[in-house]
Order: C-alpha cells, then sequence, then structure tokens
C-alpha cells in the first residue's frame, strides 16, 4: 500500500478550481457537439434516405468518409485546414467545437437512419395521402418517433462523445484532461492528477450509462 | 488559400538525418498495424472469456466480469492510456517498477498494446454476451441434458454458435482498433499519427502529409474489413443469420 501512502491529495483540493474550468469546457464542448451533431445528423439523414440522387451520394460520402477515419486525424485535419480556409488563425477550442460538430454529424447521422428506417412506410404515405408536404410528414409523424425510438443509443453516443472530447489534448485545447495535466505539472504531482481525472470521467459515464439503462426500460414499456 | 503545394515532399531528405520523409510514413504505417492487430489478439482472449463469465450462472463471475466492462468501458482511452504509461508502473513492486521504468523493452508498445487490447476487450465482451444472449435457450439446456458440463456446453455448443453470428458487429470493433491506434501517439509510439504530427512539423506541408496518413488508415480499415468478410465467408453455418443475403 505504500503507493497509496506517498499520494498527496491535498493538491487535487487546491486545484479544483482550475480543474473545473476544464470540466466546464467539456461539457461546452460535448453540449455543443451534441446539439450541433443531431440537428445536422438528421438532416444528412433525410439527404441519404432523400430520392435525389447526388444528394443521397454525397451524404453518404461524407458520412463513410468520416467514419473511416480515426477522430484524432479529424482533429488535426481541422485544425490545419480552417486557418488556411479563412486567413486567420483559430483558437485550439472554436477548432474542436467545429470538428467535433462536423464529426460527430457523421455518427448520428447513422442513428437517426436507423430511426427514420423502423418507422413503416405506411406512415409516410399516410402523411402524403393527407396532403402534407414532405417537411410536414417527416417533422410531424417521422421524426418525433425515429427520435424517441432512438433516444436511447443517441444518448449512448453522446457519452462516447463525451469520453472522445479528450483527444482535444492534440492540440492543446484546455479541457478536463488538459487542465488536470496542467495542474499535475504545477504542482509536480501528475499520478494525484490523472487518477482523480480518470475517477470524475469514470462517475459521470457511469451515472450517465446507468440513466441510459433506465430511459431504455421505460421506452420499451411505453412500446 | 495561400498554400505552397508540394507532393514531391515524400522523396525529399527529412531535415536533421539521411531518411525520407516516406520511410517514416512506412515506419508509421508499421507501427500502426503491429499495435492494432497485437491488440486486437489481446481483445480476442480477454474479450471472449469475460463475455463468456457475463452469461454463466455463477453470479461472483458475472460480478466480476460486469465491474471488468464498466470499468474498461467508461473512462476515455486517451485517459487508460496515460493512466497505463504514467501510474501502473508505480503500482508494481519496487524491482518490477525499476525494471518497467528503466530497462523494459519497447515500453511504449508494450504499454499501448495492453491497454488497447484491455479497453477493445470490454466491447468485444459486450458482443461476445449479445451473441451468447440471442441463441435459444434449449441449445444450453440440450448441451447439458447430455451429459455436458457446462464449460463442456459452452465450449463444444454455445461458442462456435455465438463467435460466428457476432462476426459483423466484430467486423467494425477491428476497424476500431486501427482507428483507435492513433491514441498511441500520447505516449510516444512512433505510430502514422504521430508520424503525421511529425512530418508536419518537420516539413511544413501539412495537407500532403495529413491526405498520406488518411489513405493510409483507409488502407487499414479496407484490409480489415476484408479480412473479416474472408473469415465470415468461411465460417458460415447454414441456414443461419449469416447465409441470409
Amino acid at each position: 500500500m505504500s503507493f497509496f501512502a506517498q499520494l498527496d491529495l491535498s493538491v487535487i483540493g487546491a486545484s479544483l478550481p482550475f480543474i473545473w474550468t476544464g470540466l466546464l469546457f467539456t461539457l461546452k464542448l460535448t453540449l455543443i457537439a451534441m446539439t450541433g451533431g443531431i440537428i445536422l445528423g438528421t438532416l444528412l439523414a433525410l439527404a441519404r434516405l432523400s430520392p435525389i440522387a447526388p444528394l443521397a451520394m454525397a451524404a453518404t460520402w461524407y458520412v463513410n468518409l468520416m467514419r473511416s477515419i480515426p477522430l484524432l486525424m479529424v482533429i488535426l485535419w481541422f485544425f490545419l485546414i480552417i486557418p488556411l480556409l479563412t486567413g486567420k488563425p483559430m483558437g485550439a477550442e472554436n477548432s474542436a467545437i467545429i470538428t467535433f460538430t462536423l464529426f460527430e454529424a457523421a455518427y448520428y447521422s447513422e442513428i437517426m437512419r436507423a430511426g427514420i428506417q423502423s418507422i413503416p412506410r405506411g406512415q409516410v404515405m399516410a402523411g402524403q395521402a393527407i396532403g402534407m408536404t414532405y417537411w410536414q410528414t417527416m417533422g410531424h409523424v417521422v421524426l418525433p418517433q425515429a427520435f424517441r425510438n432512438m433516444l436511447p443509443i443517441l444518448l449512448t453516443q453522446t457519452i462516447i462523445l463525451f469520453q472522445d472530447t479528450s483527444l482535444v489534448y492534440a492540440i492543446g485545447a484546455k479541457d478536463l484532461l488538459k487542465a488536470a495535466e496542467i495542474a499535475g505539472k504545477n504542482y509536480n504531482r501528475p499520478l494525484e492528477m490523472y487518477i482523480f481525472v480518470a475517477l470524475v470521467y469514470f462517475v459521470i459515464c457511469f451515472a450517465l450509462s446507468r440513466l441510459v439503462k433506465h430511459l431504455q426500460a421505460r421506452i420499451a414499456i411505453v412500446r | 488559400m495561400n498554400y505552397h503545394w508540394n507532393w514531391g515532399i515524400f522523396f525529399e531528405q527529412v531535415k536533421a538525418g539521411e531518411e525520407t520523409y516516406l520511410d517514416w510514413l512506412i515506419t508509421g504505417f508499421g507501427w500502426t498495424v503491429a499495435v492494432a492487430v497485437s491488440a486486437w489478439l489481446i481483445a480476442l482472449f480477454c474479450g471472449g472469456i469475460i463475455g463468456t463469465l457475463r452469461t454463466t450462472p455463477h453470479r461472483g463471475l458475472a460480478f466480476f466480469a460486469t465491474c471488468w466492462v464498466e470499468l474498461f468501458r467508461n473512462v476515455p482511452l486517451l485517459v487508460q492510456m496515460l493512466l497505463w504509461f504514467f501510474v501502473v508502473p508505480e503500482l508494481l513492486p519496487r524491482d518490477l517498477s525499476l525494471w518497467v521504468k528503466q530497462d523494459m523493452p519497447a515500453k511504449e508498445f508494450v504499454t499501448a498494446v495492453l491497454c488497447l487490447g484491455l479497453f477493445t476487450s470490454a466491447r468485444i465482451a459486450e458482443q461476445v454476451r449479445a451473441g451468447v444472449q440471442s441463441l435459444p435457450n434449449g441449445q444450453r439446456m440440450a448441451g447439458l441434458a447430455m451429459g455436458f458440463t457446462l464449460p463442456q456446453t459452452y465450449r463444444y455448443v454455445i461458442l462456435p454458435m455465438a463467435f460466428r453470428i457476432i462476426i459483423p458487429p466484430l467486423t467494425s470493433e477491428f476497424m476500431n482498433v486501427f482507428k483507435n491506434s492513433s491514441v498511441a501517439f500520447a505516449i510516444g509510439v512512433l505510430e502514422l499519427t504521430f508520424q503525421a504530427r511529425q512530418i508536419q512539423e518537420d516539413s511544413e506541408q501539412g495537407i500532403e502529409t495529413y491526405f498520406a496518413v488518411t489513405v493510409l488508415y483507409f488502407i487499414c480499415a479496407f484490409m480489415a474489413n476484408r479480412g473479416m468478410a474472408f473469415i465470415e465467408k468461411r465460417s458460415r453455418v447454414p441456414g443461419f443469420i449469416a447465409t441470409a443475403k
């Protein structure tokens, strides 16, 4: 037990305010990427299922491309390319937000596509038969059901997203992990910080995954 | 867009040394494949055992397996990587700890493989569990009724079926291992992502570099996909899901 006796837990307390700012950024990144990703992902899913061939093909290509490259490479790509395109430097934080929204959209779109396809075709036809436009059928009939059916899976993806945000480490954005690492360096106590950060991630992700399980059971009953 | 294109960059020599940038890329590709394939073997072995344990009637073993899965699934891979590299050596007995820190050959590689392997094992365990649970309960009962012990029932009846059923999700896990191996850059494994950053800094030809690395990742994903498709074809059970296509 000598290892645990050597740990200096007081540094965690001392650096909590600093780590808190990192956690806030992690949460902000997760929430923005989730909201943006689900909206964009739904549009991508609609595009993939649309009868307009070029649109469907473009969406398919985008989704497949994003899903076959490691997220880390995508993060590095955007960090390199955005300043070249816009002509002015962009902070690691903003770059991370754009990257995660666009990247996660590909994954959310696959979930939403499955959700939309799980709704019987007859409902779409019924919508059209009573004179609804495409967007009315989607907005009032198909998407609300698809969204509810897929809610547990969307949330599971969000837990993965929350964990993946730690990869902004590679471009130096100050998230939970980076903040803890900086604090660890300042106090010369990196081990305590790594363990603490792992615990924080574990507690949040474990709690969320319990919530998803609970939700799954409830939705199953409603069906 | 103001960018100086130079696609010939890969045949130029690196700033300090005799090698070309192409050599760095090839080294990176080699390490990526080595990390991913070794981690995959560990993951299949551990994941198979843990997933099986989760479905056994023995509550203690099932609980242990559940803890294993939750532990490896709920901490980001990057954080696990750093824990294995910095924290775990400190937990070992003193002599072993010193050896790991100073003399262990290919320390970064071994750490990355172990970490990625165990991380992936939790995900494979979930697939194995789903595969076992998708089998009709009658198969287990039939095995037991024939006088097989529980381990024998798993070995000869349940697992051969379960592993075949879960080949499609295992395929995407295998492709994930290649993608996730990129996280090993954080502890200094010289794999593709590490090389991409290094070449970009050395040559300042970021777009060409990242493009080449992205193509190499594509090749990895494609190979993984084809390899698994081959296994899937060879291991089909007549009359089952896999043959429905």
